[in-house]
């Protein structure tokens, strides 16, 4: 049984990297007793994969990883026995069986959602108003260095959505191996643009959701990863 | 929501923020409210070094279980916080509630090896506690050490409170419930410690005075009050099976050096090795029962996750119910994706048996630990291992498809000559042609014989106690002739050599063997920046000479002085239930090339048995 299983990151646990919150899950199951299926090979290892892996620093509303397992009594009991064995700053959202159709976590992302907002004593004066005005220009250009390389990129085309909501910003961003798009480069070339000095750490960053797309070339149509997968019941 | 003791700013600057945070699965969180006495744990090495130690693990689950203590722990912050906390004048503070150490009633240090002796006071000064014992007021916390190093706890007198001689699961309770009586009434520290003092195993080193013979050799060492005992007793926990220990040890979000379950499975040795201090120490040999270890294995398994158990002892192979314990670990986990780490066993079929259904025998190596090249170099060190038991096993091992091969050794031992040291190259290349006796179709490619030396260091409390330590010079001559030995052999191509720094190695012999006077120029090395000099970069044995200079101190005082057999040790105050009688009986047959048998063969007197237990009364 392919499962799809849905969890937030809060608090402390955002200076947790992504190789030890993989670490964390794996003995989670285990003190869960979630019956999950092991690789073959002389030293096994458990069939698990996360969805985009989540930078030190930022929390999240909606991380995703998929597992298989040989038995699940149901979601709700899985999630319980999950929760009941997670620290502060971790909890288990949903446990989704998927169809055998659907790509697995990691080659399904297509896009998240984040909400960016100012620590606090570090929002810029006026900020609202620039980044209005940023929000209108037809390109959103910054240089972006590779190992080997400099290039000027627009990040417009990556820059889903964006909005000022309260004290904050929202944004979606193209997400995943294709095309992604960290919401603090959005951030960056908008400091620029808007000629403000930004002091280091002055964003805290949480994402609230991760998508796949099920449109066509032509049009997105962005689904939010847990609904690909079906509740268990008991 | 907790708030954390470090902002994000710091904690996103930093290496390895998780080493700051708390929140582990396991971690205990308590209402400060109902809280009497409030006790910090601290390994003064790095998170993942102090997360790995068992000892830690069973006294913070210990302390826990009683609701009227709760027991926080504390690491050395890594250097690059410690500068920050310097600068910005942050006070070090506990994981589980991020309050500040110096709020606390007990900072409790264990001492693990001579080389943390600075970060001990790295942890003081962070915490903002006075280094020096003497300066602390009211308003500071009591500092106790524990642990192996505090068998000899004289260089470090002058830093600590109080000392806790023994194994730590007997009477800390008694302890604290004298601390919860003096914090009513009001009364001054020294009133504290002058009654601490009279608990067993507490040693208050304030209530003693040291005087010293022209030669610098310690005259007498007595207590100040006539209530104080002159003999401090180790404490030793006698009903193992019954012992506390954790069943929900703390998981770590990093990885650890320990990065599994423990199941303790002895304690003490029966082996009567003449260099090694926790022979001596632990005596006598306590087995737990295998029914409680298995109950253990289950619980810890399911409130850790870890995917990995392991065994610990010092011996395991002399654990009687060994077969069984590892049988059922395998029958019971193996299937369950749980991996079994073997701690080395002698090397026989049955743990070769053991070994090829927990390991992957292509990527595994077998460990020989011989300690010296020669048999007559084994027989002055009591190690019973033979050539041909290691011929035998490695024999067993290589047509078992096994190629890899690591020996340890010991260089800089008693009585030691230039034959003892190239025996260690002909004991490897021996190892090597057993393997190319093996048929070429038959075997797996070229063998790896892989020869590791330390420098040996004499230890308090064992038979060598009274060796003359090697100068510098001598330890890296000694490693030049194995070496060019290990390249004259047939099969020089297979051996590897690596051999350990020998800078380190004096500092620790000092600091092993040092007294009171010592404490000054630990304290001067810290001053010149020497913190973590257990880390090979961090090492600054320049500041140490300087330190020593600077406070006139004689290392070789310490470390190549041969010690009268009537002198003083600084740790003589301690009575570990072996006497100096045994030690000086094991000393002169030792120099004699004689074996003593081991504690299940034929007790040797060594006055363990007034314990009244363990292998002195096994059978």
């Amino acid at each position: 049984m392919n499962i799809r299983m849905k969890f937030k990151k809060h608090g402390c646990m955002k200076f947790i990297g992504h190789l030890d919150i993989m670490r964390y899950f794996q003995k989670a199951i285990r003190r869960a007793e979630i019956d999950i299926a092991y690789s073959e090979g002389f030293s096994p290892h458990m069939i698990m994969s996360f969805a985009a892996p989540l930078g030190v620093g930022l929390t999240s509303e909606g991380e995703y990883v998929d597992l298989q397992v040989h038995s699940c009594e149901s979601s709700k009991a899985a999630i319980k026995a999950l929760n009941s064995v997670m620290v502060e700053g971790m909890e288990v959202v949903s446990f989704k069986l998927l169809p055998e159709t659907v790509k697995n976590a990691m080659a399904s992302v297509a896009a998240a959602d984040y909400f960016v907002n100012f620590r606090e004593g570090y929002a810029p004066e006026n900020w609202k108003e620039k980044f209005e005005s940023f929000l209108q220009k037809e390109e959103m250009l910054i240089v972006k260095k590779t190992k080997r390389s400099e290039a000027e990129v627009d990040l417009k085309p990556m820059l889903y959505k964006a909005e000022i909501r309260d004290e904050g910003i929202f944004m979606q961003t193209a997400c995943g191996s294709v095309n992604n798009l960290k919401p603090e480069l959005v951030m960056e070339a908008f400091v620029k643009d808007a000629g403000i000095e930004l002091a280091p750490f002055a964003l805290e960053v949480c994402r609230l959701e991760v998508y796949a797309d099920l449109g066509d070339e032509t049009s997105r149509k962005l689904v939010p990863l847990e609904e690909l997968g079906e509740d268990i019941e008991p | 929501m907790r708030k954390l003791a470090l902002s994000d700013e710091i904690l996103l600057t930093v290496e390895k923020p998780a080493r700051y945070i708390g929140n582990e699965v396991n971690s205990v969180m308590k209402n400060k409210k109902d809280i009497a006495v409030r006790f910090a744990m601290c390994f003064p090495d790095v998170y993942e070094i102090g997360m790995s130690h068992l000892g830690i693990q069973i006294l913070y689950d210990m302390f826990n279980r009683r609701e009227d203590i709760w027991c926080e722990r504390v690491y050395s912050p890594w250097t690059d916080l410690d500068k920050i906390m310097r600068e910005q004048n942050i006070p070090l503070f506990a994981l589980e509630s991020q309050d500040p150490i110096k709020d606390f009633d007990f900072l409790g240090i264990t001492i693990q090896y001579e080389m943390c002796y600075t970060n001990i006071l790295q942890v003081l000064e962070l915490s903002q506690i006075p280094l020096m014992a003497s300066e602390r007021t009211m308003e500071h916390p009591f500092v106790i050490g524990g642990g192996p190093c505090t068998y000899n706890p004289e260089p470090l007198a002058d830093f600590f409170d109080l000392f806790y001689m023994g194994e730590g699961e007997t009477v800390y309770f008694p302890l604290m419930d004298l601390y919860k009586e003096w914090k009513a009434s009001g009364a001054s520290r020294e009133e504290f410690l002058r009654k601490a003092s009279h608990i067993p195993g507490i040693y208050v080193p304030s209530l003693y005075e040291v005087t010293y013979k022209e030669d610098g050799t310690i005259l007498e060492m007595r207590p100040k009050f006539e209530d104080v005992p002159a003999k401090v007793d180790k404490q030793i926990v006698m009903e193992m099976s019954e012992a506390t220990y954790p069943e929900k040890p703390v998981v770590p979000f990093i990885k650890a050096t320990q990065d599994r379950v423990v199941l303790e499975i002895m304690r003490g040795c029966i082996r009567g090795c003449r260099f090694c201090q926790a022979g001596m120490l632990y005596r006598p040999t306590r087995q737990k029962d295998v029914k409680v270890l298995k109950d253990y294995a289950y619980k810890m398994l399911k409130s850790t996750g870890h995917e990995e158990i392991s065994l610990s002892s010092l011996s395991s192979s002399d654990y009687e119910q060994l077969e069984e314990l590892v049988t059922f670990l395998i029958d019971e986990f193996k299937g369950k994706g749980i991996n079994i780490s073997l701690p080395s066993l002698r090397i026989d079929a049955f743990s070769l048996d053991v070994m090829s259904k927990v390991q992957d025998i292509r990527k595994s190596s077998l460990t020989f630990a011989p300690e010296a090249g020669s048999q007559r170099m084994r027989n002055v060190i009591n190690k019973g291992l033979t050539e041909d038991d290691i011929l035998r096993g490695a024999g067993l091992a290589f047509e078992g498809g096994w190629n890899k091969v690591k020996l340890y050794f010991m260089l800089g031992l008693p009585t030691e000559t230039e034959e003892d040291m190239k025996g260690i190259a002909h004991l490897a290349e021996k190892i090597a042609k057993r393997y190319y006796e093996i048929p070429k179709d038959q075997r797996n490619g070229k063998c790896q014989i892989t020869i590791s030396t330390s420098f040996f260091v004499p230890k308090p409390f064992t038979p060598f106690q009274w060796a003359p330590m090697n100068t510098m010079d001598e330890f890296l001559g000694k490693a030049r002739i194995v070496n060019a030995e290990v390249k004259e052999q047939l099969n020089r191509k297979s051996l590897k050599y690596n051999w350990h720094q020998a800078d380190v190695t004096i500092l620790e012999g000092l600091l092993a063997r040092g007294d009171r006077k010592v404490a000054k120029a630990i304290l001067a090395a810290y001053k010149k920046g020497c913190i973590y000099d257990a880390w090979g970069e961090q090492f600054h044995y320049d500041r140490w000479l300087e330190a020593f200079d600077e406070t006139g101190l004689d290392l070789d005082f310490y470390t190549t002085r041969p010690r009268e057999m009537d002198e003083v040790f600084p740790w003589d105050f301690i009575d570990i239930g072996v006497t100096k009688k045994f030690l000086e009986r094991e000393w002169k047959r030792a120099t004699e090339e004689t074996v003593t048998p081991n504690c299940r063969m034929q007790c040797s007197g060594c006055g363990a048995m007034r314990y009244e237990g363990g292998v002195c009364y096994e059978h």
